[in-house]
């Protein structure tokens, strides 16, 4: 068990021509939360939309391995059932397909990939009753079309609320407090701390330091221009939020 | 950009399930169109003379006619002179039940899963199958006439209805309608017919299966159903034709005709006949003449269509308005991949006080196909209060396809209300990867949006073609949960 949950080695990866990621390198262990800030165009969101398999990023270095197999290889709905959550930063709305057949279906498939039975009307209800009230959510948002007409809030509830249910080995928060309102922010984290498990992580992507107040991250990464310049604890947040990104920026930027 | 393209390469690469030719003698005359034709036709069918005179009638009218070239669709001119006009299946011995039915026919059946044995243990759906032009079994019609309902094929009707037949055929959809129309009144060969006494509530959903066989036949099927005052029926309609590399002609004239106070017809169709190959070779051309009037006060006529095969499909199921109240409904699903064209939409002619229409068009273009909805909302003066609510969405997969409305609405008089709505939408390879990142692989992602995008008409249509209709879109059953 000594194997980590996720081993990034020096990841190189752009866009046409443009490299974003320059040499990630970066080691989560089950259990653990790890925050990674950055200022605007660093890279964060790139990392995560790598990590899940969005296409038409170049890979050109490095290796990503989820338990030990290769994350890269792997198509994105094969990365989503062996564990891999990505909270979008924009959900995107679904017209037409119910919320409540939608994320019964992604469960069905998570629960065949595990060799589990697949679960009936009924027993998914229940499963889903139990998790709203996590979240606080309403229920007719379930009777409704995926994202389809939701606030900005009810769409970064709802991302959570999923994970709530598909309970991923390794969920990847990309900037979900951005749009929230406090009240909101404060349902969201509660929602993720209640779903931390020993045998699961959480990679919070964020600019802003403030859910961190709610989040309490093991460990805090500073990406700037493709590359994690600074690692520390909880208190490097805070010392961000302070003095801001130039300090530890400056270096590299001379650079 | 890769997944998104690949669900699309992969439903367009999707072979025809219902390939196959069943190995029957056939009763074919020769290629070819002429008044001798049509008087073949008329006697080997034993027509009375009233018969012969309309069909005569209708193919002198044909030949003053020009085929209509206002339709969004290209294909080649078609050759009618090469057609054949006329086969039937041979029946070995005069058919009183099911087991004298030829067994190479009952395995065509089984293969498209509506074995007549099968459905006739099951649900109540009376079958009268129609294999070429000539119905060959006929069941549940005992139960059927002790309620006074008349359910045979268009040639027995003929000969044991020929009152009915005199005073109704051509009463919707005359002979002068169309150029197609026209053809079909001169040559059809069979149909089905279905007559429901006045306040009877047909007591079980009546179900017709075409099929076109024999390869180079032009099918020309037509199907008459009267009901009288306070009747209710409910008719489905399914298709499927083996695979050919001749373009096949099919031109069909449904009539239907709601008499009296309060009748109600329903007519569902799920059509799924041979598209062509994915390079647009082959396919079956369904240029059809639908339509229904209603002539009593507050009778209602109600199209479902799911349209999913043939390679140019020209197709506009209408109601005419005429009593006071009445109700007009048209729901469609029309879906195009590879090369087929869909040219299809609604009339809606309001004519009584308060009558009342609406029209709910899905159309789904993939691969290089194309798709039009054009639909007529005719208010009359005489309308006053008139309704109709339009809807036409349309749903693009890939970036070859193509979606074309065309809606003419004309009014006359000023106290009645038209809506029209209308959108287009595209599969996004956003959709995608979100259901991806859930899970759910591409070809899911999609079947799940396309059969989202429809829900609206699928609710239209009675139970077992719901589910006939979601496995022809290639669709995972959408639960009703929550």
């Amino acid at each position: 068990m000594n194997q980590p949950l996720l081993e990034i080695k020096n990841l190189q990866a752009g866009v046409e021509n443009k490299q974003i990621l320059k040499g990630i390198n970066l080691t989560i262990n089950a259990g653990e939360v790890h925050a990674v800030m950055g200022p605007n165009g660093s890279g964060k969101s790139t990392l995560a939309a790598i990590l899940a398999g969005r296409d038409g990023y170049d890979i050109t270095g490095g290796t990503v391995l989820f338990r030990g197999q290769d994350l890269l290889e792997m198509d994105p709905e094969v990365r989503a059932r062996e564990g891999v959550f990505l909270a979008f930063q924009y959900p995107v709305e679904i017209p037409g397909v119910n919320s409540t057949y939608f994320l019964k279906a992604a469960l069905n498939e998570v629960r065949k990939h595990r060799g589990l039975p697949e679960l009936d009307a009924l027993e998914f209800l229940q499963v889903v009753k139990d998790k709203m009230k996590l979240l606080e959510l309403n229920e007719d948002l379930l009777k409704r079309p995926v994202n389809a007409g939701f606030s900005g809030g009810e769409k970064k509830r709802n991302e959570i609320f999923q994970m709530a249910v598909l309970e991923p080995a390794l969920a990847i928060l990309d900037e979900t407090d951005s749009g929230l309102d406090i009240d909101a922010l404060k349902i969201v984290a509660t929602g993720v701390n209640r779903l931390k498990r020993p045998d699961s992580a959480q990679l919070v992507i964020t600019h802003y330091q403030r859910l961190l107040d709610y989040i309490i991250p093991d460990f805090v990464h500073v990406l700037y221009n493709g590359q994690i310049v600074r690692t520390g604890g909880k208190e490097l947040a805070l010392e961000l939020e302070e003095k801001g990104y130039d300090w530890i920026i400056q270096p590299h930027a001379a650079a | 950009m890769s997944t998104a393209t690949d669900t699309i390469e992969e439903f367009v690469n999707k072979e025809y399930q219902y390939g196959f030719v069943t190995d029957v003698e056939t009763d074919t005359i020769k290629p070819g169109l002429s008044e001798d034709v049509v008087r073949l036709i008329s006697a080997k069918k034993n027509e009375p003379p009233f018969m012969l005179e309309w069909r005569l009638k209708a193919y002198r009218h044909w030949l003053t006619l020009k085929e209509p070239t206002w339709q969004q669709a290209h294909y080649p001119p078609i050759d009618y002179q090469a057609s054949i006009y006329y086969a039937a299946p041979k029946p070995k011995k005069v058919l009183g039940s099911l087991d004298e039915v030829d067994p190479e026919l009952l395995k065509t059946f089984d293969k498209l899963g509506i074995s007549l044995n099968e459905q006739k243990r099951l649900t109540g759906v009376a079958v009268d199958a129609v294999v070429d032009s000539v119905s060959v079994a006929t069941t549940f019609s005992k139960e059927l006439a002790k309620h006074g309902v008349i359910f045979c094929s268009f040639s027995e009707a003929v000969q044991k209805h020929p009152e009915l037949i005199e005073k109704y055929l051509g009463s919707v959809v005359p002979y002068t309608d169309n150029f197609f129309a026209a053809l079909n009144s001169a040559v059809f060969s069979d149909g089905s017919f279905c007559y429901i006494p006045k306040g009877v509530r047909c007591p079980m959903e009546l179900s017709t299966y075409f099929r076109i066989n024999t390869a180079n036949t032009g099918q020309f099927e037509r199907t008459l159903i009267v009901a009288e005052e306070g009747a209710y029926v409910s008719y489905l309609e399914g298709c499927t034709a083996p695979m050919r590399d001749e373009n096949q002609l099919h031109a069909a004239v449904v009539e239907l005709i709601a008499l009296g106070t309060k009748t109600e017809i329903k007519y569902s169709t799920v059509q799924n006949w041979y598209p062509g190959d994915k390079n647009g070779k082959g396919g079956i051309y369904n240029f059809v003449t639908k339509r229904g009037k209603c002539l009593g006060a507050s009778s209602k006529i109600s199209w479902t269509q799911v349209e999913t095969g043939s390679a140019i499909t020209w197709k506009y199921p209408s109601v005419l308005l005429q009593g006071d109240n009445s109700v007009g409904e048209f729901y469609s699903v029309a879906l195009t991949n590879n090369y087929q064209q869909a040219d299809t939409g609604t009339k809606m002619i309001h004519i009584g006080k308060n009558t009342r229409s609406t029209i709910i068009s899905k159309g789904i273009s993939a691969g290089r196909g194309q798709n039009s909805y054009r639909g007529q909302v005719k208010i009359l003066k005489s309308a006053s209060g008139a309704r109709n609510f339009s809807q036409c969405d349309s749903l693009l997969v890939g970036d070859k396809c193509g979606a074309h409305t065309f809606p003419y609405i004309e009014v006359k008089n000023t106290s009645s209300q038209v809506e029209h709505e209308a959108s287009t939408s595209k599969i996004g390879e956003d959709q995608i990867f979100y259901c991806n990142q859930r899970g759910i692989a591409t070809q899911d992602a999609v079947n799940m949006i396309v059969n989202g995008f429809c829900k609206e008409v699928f609710r239209e249509l009675p139970m077992e073609f719901a589910v006939e209709a979601q496995k022809l879109l290639g669709v995972s059953l959408e639960g009703s949960v929550g």
